[in-house]
C-alpha cells in the first residue's frame, strides 16, 4: 500500500474528488500559491492541475471565505474551503455557526449546504496560543454541523472524500503534527463513513476514547502498559458529530473502564460529552470511575517546556489508567 | 522640513538597532531548535516603525502585528527582554508565554501584538476610546499589513474610530505581499490610502522607505488627533525584502524586484541624508553601528544565559488572582 503523510492523503482526496465532480472547488489563503513549496501540504499542486477557476486563492478574509462556501453551496456547488489555523475559525464563525449550521433548518429543510471547512489544528509547533487552540468542542456544540477529526492518513483520505460528498456542512479538523509521518493509505476510491468510530487497538482491561493527534499518545501508552500485562482498547472516534455512541458503549461493556483523552483544554471539552454519554447510557457497565486526560485550562504557551507541559503525554494517560485499574 | 535633529538621529538609531537585531535572528533561527516557532522579520521596512514611533510621545500607545520587532524596538522596548522572549526564556518580557509572535510590552505602551491578522485595529479603537474617555492627551497608533486590510475587522474599526473621532492613527504597512500573494492579487484598488475616503477621514500615502516622510505624516496625524479631529489612515509604501517568515523560500517573489528594493533600503538613505546635511559625522554613524552591535550581542548573551521557565509556570497568569 502507498505510504503518505496526512497532508498528502488529504491532497489525494481533494484531487480525486475534484476530478470526479466539476462542482467541487477549493478556496482559502494560500491554497494555490503558498509560501510553502512543500509536497507534504494538503493543497500542493492543485492549482497546477485544476487551474485558477477551481483553486481560489483568497484575500485574508475568513468571514468572506466561509460565507463564500455557504452561498455557493446553496447555489449548487460543493465548496471545500480552508481556514488556515483553527483559532482563526473565530473570524469565520458567524458564517459557520449562524449560517452554515442553521440555514437549512430555517428553510424548513428546503435548502442544502454541502460544504466542507478544513482547518489545521494542534499544539506542538511552538507558535503559541493564537495558532494552536483546539476548538472542536465549539463546533461540536453547534447543531447543524458534522465534525470530523481523523487520526490517520487513511482515515483523512476516506473521511474527506465522504465529507465532500455529504450534503451537510462538515467541519474537517486536521492535526498539523500528522502531516509528515508516512502512513499506509489505500489507493483510489476509498470512503470512510462519517459517524463511525474505529477500534484502533483491541484490549480487555480499559477503554481509551480519543481522536486526532492524541491517537499516537494512546498507542504509546498502550504499548508500555502491555508490557505490564494491561491490555488497553483504543477507540478512535474519527467523527465527533454524529457521535458513535454504540462503539463507545460496546468497548466500555467489554472493559468496564474508560479514560477519555484529548489535546483540547478540559473545561467544556468534548471529553465531557463522551463521559456524560457513558454515565447516562452505560453507568452499569463501569467498574470504576471514568477519567479524563486533557490539556490543562490554559492558552497554549509558546515556550517549549511550557508547550510540552500543555500537551497530554503517555505518562499522564498511564497514570490515569492505573488509578482506575 | 523642520524635524528636530535629535529625532532624525533617533530614527537612524532605532533602524540600525532593529536591523542588527533581526539580522542576528535570521542567523539564529538557522540553528535547529534555537528560536521556537515562526520567525517573521521586518528587514527593509524599518522606516515605518522607526519613523512613526519617533513622532510619538512615550505615553502614546502602539498596537502591533506579527511583524513586530521593529515597532517594539522603536517604541523603546528593552532588547534584552525582547530577545529572551523570542528565545522563549523565563526572563523574556512575557515569561515565555508569547514567544516571538505576540510580544506585549505594556511598560512602553505597546500592550498588544496580535498575530491574528486584522485584530489590531479594533483593539486600537478601544485604546483610543479610553484615551478620549479619560480626556488624555495621548494617541494610539495601529500597525497592520496590506493583507490585513481585507479583514472585516479593519473596516469596522475605521468606521467606529471615524464616527466617534477617536485619536487613532491607522498605519497600513503596504509591503507589496500578504503571504505569497502580491498586492494586486488581494486588493482591487491600488491605493490603500483611498479607503480613508469611505470613512471621511484623512488618508495619505507616503514613501514607507523614507523615515522622515513617515515621521512627518504621523506627526501631522497625531496633531489632528490631539485636536479632537479623529483618526487618520497612513499608507506606508514599502517592501518585504525577506520571506513572509524565515521558512519561506520566496519562490514567488522576483529576484530583480527584491534587489531593486534592497537598493532603496531606508537605512543608508537616512544615514546619507544626515551625513550630507552635516547633521551627523561618519564617526557618530560608526559609533551608532558599534552600539547596535553591542546591544544585540548583550541581548543574545542575556537570552542564552537565561533559564527556560519551569513547566508548571504554564499554569500562571491565566486570570487575575
Ligand atoms: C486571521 C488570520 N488569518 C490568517 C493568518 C495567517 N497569516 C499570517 S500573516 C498573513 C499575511 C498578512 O499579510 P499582511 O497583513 O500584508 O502583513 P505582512 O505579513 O505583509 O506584514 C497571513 C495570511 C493569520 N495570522 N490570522
Amino acid at each position: 500500500m502507498q505510504k503518505l503523510g496526512m497532508g498528502q492523503a488529504i491532497n489525494q482526496a481533494l484531487r480525486e474528488e475534484m476530478r470526479r465532480d466539476p462542482n467541487v472547488f477549493i478556496a482559502g489563503e494560500g491554497v494555490g500559491v503558498s509560501i510553502h513549496l512543500n509536497p507534504m501540504f494538503p493543497t500542493h499542486g492543485l492549482l497546477e492541475e485544476f487551474g485558477p477557476k477551481r483553486v481560489k486563492d483568497t484575500p485574508v478574509s475568513e468571514a468572506a471565505i466561509a460565507g463564500l462556501a455557504v452561498g455557493a453551496a446553496e447555489a449548487g456547488l460543493r465548496p471545500v474551503v480552508e481556514i488556515m489555523f483553527n483559532p482563526f475559525f473565530t473570524l469565520a464563525s458567524d458564517m459557520i455557526v449562524n449560517h452554515a449550521a442553521k440555514l437549512r433548518y430555517l428553510s424548513g429543510g428546503k435548502s442544502t449546504f454541502p460544504l466542507v471547512v478544513r482547518m489545521k489544528s494542534g499544539a506542538g509547533i511552538g507558535a503559541g496560543c493564537q495558532h494552536s487552540h483546539n476548538l472542536e468542542a465549539w463546533v461540536a456544540h453547534c447543531p447543524g454541523l458534522k465534525v470530523v477529526m481523523p487520526a490517520t492518513a487513511a482515515d483523512a483520505k476516506g473521511l474527506l472524500k465522504s465529507a465532500i460528498r455529504d450534503d451537510n456542512p462538515v467541519i474537517f479538523i486536521e492535526h498539523m503534527g500528522l502531516y509528515f509521518a508516512p502512513m499506509p493509505v489505500p489507493e483510489g476510491e476509498y470512503l470512510t463513513p462519517i459517524g463511525k468510530a474505529e477500534v484502533k487497538r483491541p484490549g480487555t482491561d480499559v477503554t481509551v476514547v480519543t481522536w486526532s493527534g492524541m491517537l499516537g499518545v494512546a498507542m504509546a501508552a498502550a504499548e508500555k502498559l502491555a508490557q505490564e500485562g494491561v491490555e488497553v482498547e483504543i477507540v478512535d472516534l474519527r467523527t465527533l458529530v454524529p457521535l458513535d455512541k454504540e462503539a463507545i458503549l460496546a468497548s466500555v461493556a467489554k472493559t468496564g473502564r474508560l479514560v477519555v483523552l484529548h489535546e483540547a483544554t478540559r473545561t467544556g471539552g468534548f471529553g465531557g460529552e463522551v463521559a456524560a454519554v457513558v454515565m447516562e447510557e452505560g453507568f452499569n457497565l463501569l467498574k470504576a470511575p471514568l477519567r479524563r486526560v486533557t490539556g490543562p485550562d490554559i492558552p497554549v504557551p509558546a515556550s517549549p517546556p511550557l508547550e510540552r507541559f500543555y500537551i497530554p503525554g503517555d505518562d499522564q494517560l498511564i497514570a490515569a489508567i492505573k488509578e482506575i485499574l | 522640513m523642520n524635524i528636530p535633529e535629535e529625532k532624525q538621529k533617533e530614527m537612524l538609531w532605532t533602524m540600525l538597532l532593529s536591523r542588527r537585531f533581526e539580522d542576528e535572528l535570521a542567523e539564529l533561527c538557522k540553528i535547529e531548535g534555537k528560536i521556537p516557532g515562526m520567525t517573521i522579520l521586518s528587514t527593509g521596512q524599518e522606516a515605518v516603525g522607526s519613523g512613526a514611533c519617533a513622532a510619538l510621545a512615550p505615553e502614546d500607545v502602539i498596537i502591533s502585528n506579527h511583524r513586530s520587532h521593529n515597532h517594539l524596538l522603536a517604541k523603546g522596548a528593552d532588547p534584552n527582554a525582547l530577545m529572551a522572549e523570542i528565545y522563549c526564556k523565563r526572563t523574556g518580557c512575557n515569561k515565555g508565554k508569547s514567544g516571538t509572535l505576540h510580544l506585549a510590552v505594556p511598560e512602553v505602551n505597546a500592550p498588544c501584538t496580535s498575530t491574528v491578522v486584522g485584530a489590531g485595529p479594533p483593539i486600537a479603537v478601544g485604546q483610543a476610546f479610553a484615551q478620549q474617555y479619560k480626556g488624555e492627551q495621548r494617541v494610539t497608533v495601529c500597525f497592520f499589513g496590506d493583507g490585513a486590510a481585507a479583514e472585516g475587522s479593519v473596516h469596522e474599526a475605521m468606521n467606529l474610530a471615524a464616527l466617534w473621532r477617536l485619536p487613532v492613527i491607522f498605519i497600513c504597512e503596504n509591503n507589496v505581499y500578504a503571504g505569497a500573494q502580491r498586492y494586486e492579487e488581494h486588493a482591487p484598488n491600488p491605493s490603500m490610502a483611498d479607503r480613508a475616503t469611505a470613512y471621511a477621514m484623512p488618508g495619505e500615502a507616503v514613501d514607507g522607505n523614507d523615515a522622515l516622510a513617515v515621521y512627518q505624516a504621523v506627526r501631522d496625524a497625531r496633531e489632528r488627533a490631539l485636536a479632537g479631529e479623529g483618526p487618520s489612515l497612513i499608507e506606508c509604501k514599502t517592501y518585504r525584502c525577506r520571506g513572509h517568515g524565515e521558512a519561506d523560500p520566496q519562490h514567488y517573489q522576483p529576484k530583480e524586484e527584491i534587489c531593486a528594493w534592497q537598493e532603496k533600503c531606508p537605512i543608508p538613505r537616512l544615514r546619507d541624508d544626515l551625513l550630507s546635511q552635516g547633521l551627523i559625522t561618519p564617526e557618530e554613524v560608526r559609533d551608532m553601528e558599534a552600539r547596535a552591535e553591542a546591544v544585540v550581542k548583550e541581548a543574545v548573551r542575556f537570552a542564552e544565559d537565561s533559564p527556560f521557565p519551569n513547566p508548571e509556570e504554564a499554569l500562571e497568569d491565566v486570570l487575575v488572582a
